[in-house]
């Protein structure tokens, strides 16, 4: 795509969810940064995360950046970040959201029936409500112009074995993601969602019968094939740009087609 | 097999290799959260070229579980 270092020059922002190196945050920071963006980072609380973040962003190049842990369900862990944020850096262009969990105990296949009240509102406080609050603290930081980038999965639209939980709030991210663009649009703050065909990070290997994903996703998606974690970087890169500028609202699949067949 | 499967833990885990022994508890004795142990079996999945089950991967708690699992899976 266009990567000649200039898609994202100037722009700065704000990046949830790397775990590690197979993260779909790192494939973004990685395009971001190859795009000339400056991202900045959140993690969750605790030092063996902070210690993987910092392991995969110095892979990428980045020594000693900013970073802020951050429990996405705690409202005062977001208004610090943000807080810190507006202090230290001020700007803020980009929000990229890549944070989900789901209990695995009902991440397997059949057993989406006996989900208890618990584990419904937990998955969907920490993977949907997260991109809610998330927007609210960063629109009036954005000053006329900013992206919000989240990742969804197509378990979130059709029954997708074992996805579970996960695929209800996945269905509230993306509907979330909607009304967020109608709110925000005035204030010229973009919001979209990447449905990324399924990739082997760790979150996915926690699903039941994403196995299966991997070669139904080969035999019938119409590239005949899986997805890179680099693809989906370059699309959040583009929609985290001005190019993207009259689009909002979107789910965009990056799954080699694979949403539009039918069997 | 054994090094090699204990220096993948080490390395997955970053604990020392002295750490590692036999009775080991990945959890309890060598400090694995979740995410952990979802690596160590990719990890395990792409060192042996085996595709590790749920079910077995739950099974496998402590370092000689891995290592019995692997020997038998990858037939060494």
């Amino acid at each position: 795509m266009t990567d000649d270092g200039t898609l994202l020059e100037g722009k700065k922002g704000l990046v949830f969810g790397i775990a590690n190196q197979r993260s779909y945050a790192y494939y973004i920071t990685k395009k971001i940064l190859e795009a000339g963006g400056e991202p900045h980072f959140s993690h969750l609380p605790g030092e063996k995360m902070e210690r993987r973040l910092v392991d995969a962003t110095s892979d990428l190049g980045l020594e000693d950046p900013w970073m802020e842990p951050c429990d996405v369900s705690e409202d005062e862990h977001l208004d610090n970040v943000f807080d810190r944020y507006a202090d230290e850096i001020g700007e803020l262009d980009f929000v990229v959201h890549s944070v989900a969990f789901a209990d695995r105990d009902y991440l397997k296949d059949g057993n989406f029936w006996e989900t208890p009240r618990e584990a419904w509102t937990e998955a969907l406080e920490i993977s949907a409500y997260s991109l809610v609050a998330m927007a609210q603290r960063a629109a009036p930081l954005m000053d006329g112009n900013g992206s919000i980038v989240s990742m969804t999965y197509y378990g979130g639209e059709k029954v997708v074995p074992g996805y579970n939980i996960m695929g209800i709030a996945k269905a509230a991210l993306e509907h979330s993601t909607r009304y967020l663009a109608a709110d925000l649009g005035e204030k010229g703050v973009r919001v979209n969602t990447i449905s990324g065909g399924p990739l082997k990070t760790a979150a996915a290997m926690a699903v039941g019968g994403i196995r299966e994903m991997f070669d139904i996703q080969e035999e019938r998606a119409p590239l005949g094939r899986n997805i890179e974690g680099d693809e989906v970087g370059d699309t959040v890169a583009f929609l985290l740009s001005d190019r993207a500028s009259a689009i909002t609202g979107e789910t965009v699949h990056v799954d080699a087609g694979f949403s539009v067949t039918g069997m | 097999m054994d090094d090699r499967v204990r220096e993948i833990i080490a390395n997955e885990l970053g604990v020392e290799m002295e750490k590692v022994t036999e009775d080991a508890n990945f959890v309890e004795d060598l400090g694995a959260d979740s995410l952990d142990t979802v690596e160590l079996v990719m990890a395990f999945e792409e060192e042996f070229e085996i595709e590790i089950p749920d079910e077995d991967a739950e099974e496998m708690q402590t370092v000689s579980d891995a290592i019995d699992y692997l020997s038998e899976k990858s037939g060494e």
